[in-house]
């Protein structure tokens, strides 16, 4: 079955230790995510990503790599498909320091194409990923997408 | 933010972008095959895409495949179109179409 893929790219100002710990410690995550990350981070380990509030794991997969601070690789499915092999996803951080900025790539690849997942990220990180920008550059993650995601 | 909006103000740049909407990760010649653009022309409106960040590109052997990149756009639309209340843009909206529909009377 062909999978598709989507590639985000973001040029941040930081550091790449910064932009690691930002997605990997859940006190980081949950201001600009909402969301928090928890695993040990060690390949082949399970990691959840929990809603901030309820503490309820939406997503769940497994590290594939975690080289940090420049590369870290999951797994990924929702929760209620967890059991079926065919959900599961990919994502990639690459962080890598350009030009005095830090460029983060994201690559979600193995989707199933046009499936529900395929279109929650294609909404999800966009805003994920500028308010990671807007956390890392002022202190403060994006207010606006705060209320949207409260919202629903 | 300049990069992006020169970026999209061109009709045949804003098509790549739709059809990366639809079609992710793309090579150059198959970008062509629907334009009726040279390959050169394509090329050049692609460099510009990516220098805006709005296309990114991954090498797969030889091929570059390249992806719609919304990130900036979302930017944009936190600075420039989400602090305008739902309300008001509608407001406009039916102010143009009463102003539009009094000189077509």
């Amino acid at each position: 079955m062909t999978r598709t893929e989507h590639v985000y790219v973001m040029y941040i100002d930081s550091t790449a230790s910064r932009i690691f710990d930002a997605i990997v410690k859940p006190e980081f995550a949950r201001q600009y995510w909402l969301h928090e990350n928890h695993s040990d981070w060690k390949p082949g380990s399970p990691w959840e990503h929990r809603d901030r509030e309820t503490g309820q794991a939406k997503i769940v997969g497994k590290v594939v790599e975690s080289s940090p601070p420049h590369r870290l690789v999951f797994t990924w499915a929702a929760v209620a498909e967890a059991a079926d092999p065919n959900a599961y996803s990919r994502v990639t951080f690459d962080i890598e320091p350009m030009d005095g900025m830090v460029k983060l790539t994201v690559t979600h690849d193995q989707l199933i194409p046009g499936s529900s997942m395929e279109q929650g990220i294609t909404n999800g990180w966009p805003r994920v990923l500028s308010s990671l920008k807007s956390f890392l550059e002022t202190g403060k993650p994006l207010p606006i997408w705060v209320k949207a995601a409260s919202a629903r | 933010m300049d990069a992006v909006f020169k970026a999209l103000a061109d009709p045949g740049r804003r098509r790549l972008l739709d059809r990366l909407f639809t079609s992710p990760g793309l090579t150059l010649g198959q970008l062509c095959e629907e334009m009726d653009m040279s390959r050169q022309a394509v090329s050049q409106h692609l460099a510009l895409l990516e220098d805006a960040n709005l296309v990114s590109t991954v090498w797969r052997g030889r091929e570059k495949l390249h992806f719609l990149n919304p990130v900036p756009i979302h930017e944009i639309y936190d600075r420039w179109v989400k602090k305008f209340e739902r309300t008001s843009l509608k407001a406009l909206e039916q102010l143009k179409k009463q102003l539009e529909g009094e000189r077509h009377d």
